[in-house]
């Protein structure tokens, strides 16, 4: 199925749980997910599964200050 | 001597905030932190870097068993990309204290300070401990704290700009009129700038540029230590009065022939 993550569309796996896409990701520290304009818990993302046109925005913390 | 800076209940040894971008390198940033004394960071938020795989994240560099995250809203334009921006932030980072910011210019990055307050009354409303980036009006930082903010934070000069405060007399009004904690985020340039803010009797200034910026920000960062607490001792000590003419500290009498 295709997704949107940031913007990009991505081929995935049918089924894939947010927890699952984050760990493709390569992601190494902790991320926060919208899902189709809904923030989702950290606990939601093992037991929310994707589904087909879904966009994601996956955010972290960066450099910033004033 | 206790003098801690207290936000919303909580308590703080330092009174200096200070920011995490545009460090030479992460490096320079963990030690601009260690010496700036501050235990306050602010931190922003955006998408993950999908081709940045296994890069170390800025957590990676910042002590948070000393130091309390402050994620900002910078680069929001609208009340609606902040409250959203908050709600990941807290997502991300386990509590829900926020550096609102959202802008009304991109030239000068002046707030705009209408979507300020609209954003400020959701967010509080949603149990967010806020802390406004605001203009030098004590007519919206009042707005703000009956809004519920935990501080307000008005500008000394254009954020990243280095002009120091501008308007030392609106800072001191802004003191004036509200209970919560002032502080001065933005604009400062140098040590001296950081100061004059204690001097005016704020609670506290927000940097990053400043130190980020410097030749040496390493240095930078410490000066900036020294300014905030020799501008708050000044403040409590009680400056003189100006005069206008000369007054001798030495006696007038028993002056040799």
């Amino acid at each position: 199925m295709t997704l949107t993550v940031n913007g990009e569309r991505r081929e995935v796996a049918d089924g894939l749980t947010v927890a699952t896409l984050v760990g493709e990701l390569g992601v190494r520290g902790r991320v926060a997910v919208e899902l189709n304009g809904e923030v989702l818990r950290q606990a939601q993302h093992p037991e929310v599964t994707l589904r087909e046109g879904d966009t994601l925005e996956v955010v972290t913390f960066v450099g910033g200050g004033a | 001597m206790d003098d801690a800076l207290v936000i919303a209940g909580k308590r703080f040894g330092s009174r200096l905030l200070i920011g995490t971008g545009k460090y030479p390198s992460h490096e320079v940033m963990k030690r601009c932190h260690e010496a700036s004394g501050a235990e306050i960071v602010t931190v922003a938020v955006r998408r993950l870097d999908l081709g940045a795989k296994g890069e170390a994240s800025l957590l990676h560099w910042i002590d948070t068993r000393r130091m309390t995250l402050l994620p900002n809203t910078a680069l929001c334009y609208t009340a609606d990309d902040a409250v959203r921006t908050c709600r990941l932030a807290a997502e991300l980072g386990m509590s829900k204290w926020v550096k609102l910011e959202v802008l009304g210019d991109e030239r000068t990055l002046f707030p705009d300070v209408e979507q300020t307050v609209a954003a400020a009354r959701t967010l509080v409303k949603e149990g967010f401990t806020v802390l406004p980036y605001t203009s030098d009006d004590p007519v919206t930082a009042r707005k703000l704290e009956d809004a519920g903010c935990a501080a307000v934070m008005p500008l000394a000069a254009p954020i990243g700009s280095g002009l120091g405060i501008r308007n030392p007399h609106n800072i001191r009004l802004i003191r004036e009129v509200v209970k919560v904690p002032v502080i001065v985020d933005a604009g400062v340039g140098t040590a001296s700038d950081v100061a004059i803010a204690m001097e005016l009797g704020c609670d506290g200034v927000l940097l990053n540029t400043a130190v980020a910026g410097a030749k040496d920000p390493v240095r930078m960062a410490h000066a900036m230590k020294l300014a905030v607490e020799a501008g708050r001792d000044a403040f409590l000590a009680g400056r003189i009065p100006r005069k206008a003419y000369g007054s001798a500290s030495s006696p007038l009498e028993g002056l040799v022939d």
